[in-house]
């Protein structure tokens, strides 16, 4: 407990001089993480763009913010959340699971569901009425003749 | 006949969607702040940047933040709304200068007008972030307990104020 309390000290200081001394966007690591975590963002400005690629003003702030925020040794999931709990659920390019995000996460399993079953029950009772139609002795003759007929016609 | 019905439907259900999807305005996003306590700050007042103003001292009171900037295009629309709001002396309206320099800021509420209590200055826009600003104009309605009521993002106009703002001020000022 005691060696863990003095290595975090020691870790401490360090880290909070790192994130001040020099330009956290030219840190090749938090700059790597920093756009792995963006590049699942939504801009909020300019909405179809995610937040590494956007160039609104409010983009840049927030990657900074964000770089801030790495260098602090945040997880990302608290970084997601801080983001969350200021603009929402639509900052996010996977939104959570909840009671209301039901039909948008499996609506489209439910429709393929449907209109596979509606496909297997229309193929069912085609191949069934197919079977029904059975020729009476008569027409089978008559349809014998034809084909013959045709046979004729082609020789 | 019957099997016209289920496509039938089926457009049907689709045509819903998209018609409701039409009058939808992307751009207004819920703020998840809504119900929540107003973030807490303390800024440097505009015309006076040696004072600063927090948040916190307008517990007890019924209020509006107005997130503005010189440099917004919206704002001009809006402007004039707030002016003639704050005159009726019915809400208090608090300015945030958001991503602005001061002299500009000074300057469009000399040409235009100051309807604000007083304004603070968000140069660096990090309150801006806090209060989940993404678009200027925004303004928040906040009630006694500090608690926001109330977002409307873009220009507030008369209509709006009458409708929506005004009722809701009432209501949380009676409670």
């Amino acid at each position: 407990m005691k060696r863990l309390l003095i290595l975090l000290i020691c870790l401490l200081p360090s880290s909070v001089f790192a994130g001040e001394a020099k330009d956290l966007a030219k840190d090749p690591v938090i700059e790597k993480r920093m756009v792995a975590l963006a590049e699942n963002l939504r801009c909020l400005v300019c909405q179809n763009e995610s937040l590494a690629s956007s160039h609104a003003e409010l983009a840049e702030d927030l990657r900074k913010e964000v770089r801030e925020m790495i260098a602090k040794g945040m997880t990302d999931d608290q970084i997601t959340e801080y983001l969350v709990a200021r603009y929402g659920n639509f900052v996010l390019y996977t939104p959570p699971v909840k009671s209301y995000t039901l039909l948008l996460w499996f609506g489209p399993f439910a429709l393929f569901l449907i209109g596979g079953g509606a496909l297997f029950y229309q193929l069912r009772k085609r191949r069934s009425t197919m079977q029904e139609a059975e020729l009476s002795p008569e027409a089978e003759q008559r349809a014998a003749a034809m084909l013959n007929d045709d046979k004729d016609n082609h020789a | 006949m019957m099997r016209f019905i289920w496509p039938l439907v089926a457009f049907l259900i689709l045509a819903a969607f998209l018609y409701k999807g039409l009058s939808l305005n992307p751009r207004e996003v819920n703020s998840p702040l809504i119900d929540k306590p107003a973030p807490a700050f303390s800024l440097p007042q505009l015309h006076d940047p040696a004072k600063s103003f927090s948040a916190e001292e307008m517990k007890g009171k019924v209020w509006l933040l107005n997130v503005w900037a010189s440099w917004c295009v919206s704002c001009r629309e809006e402007h004039p709304v707030l002016v003639e709001l704050s005159k009726q002396n019915i809400v208090p309206i608090y300015g945030l200068d958001y991503k602005d320099n001061r002299a500009d800021g000074e300057g469009w509420l000399t040409r235009g007008g100051d309807p604000y209590t007083l304004s603070v200055s968000d140069m660096d826009g990090r309150v801006g972030i806090d209060y989940g600003v993404y678009g200027v104009p925004e303004t928040y309605l906040i009630d006694k307990q500090g608690i926001i009521r109330y977002k409307e993002i873009g220009p507030v106009t008369t209509e709006k104020l009458r409708d929506v703002i005004l009722p809701k001020v009432a209501e949380l000022q009676a409670k």
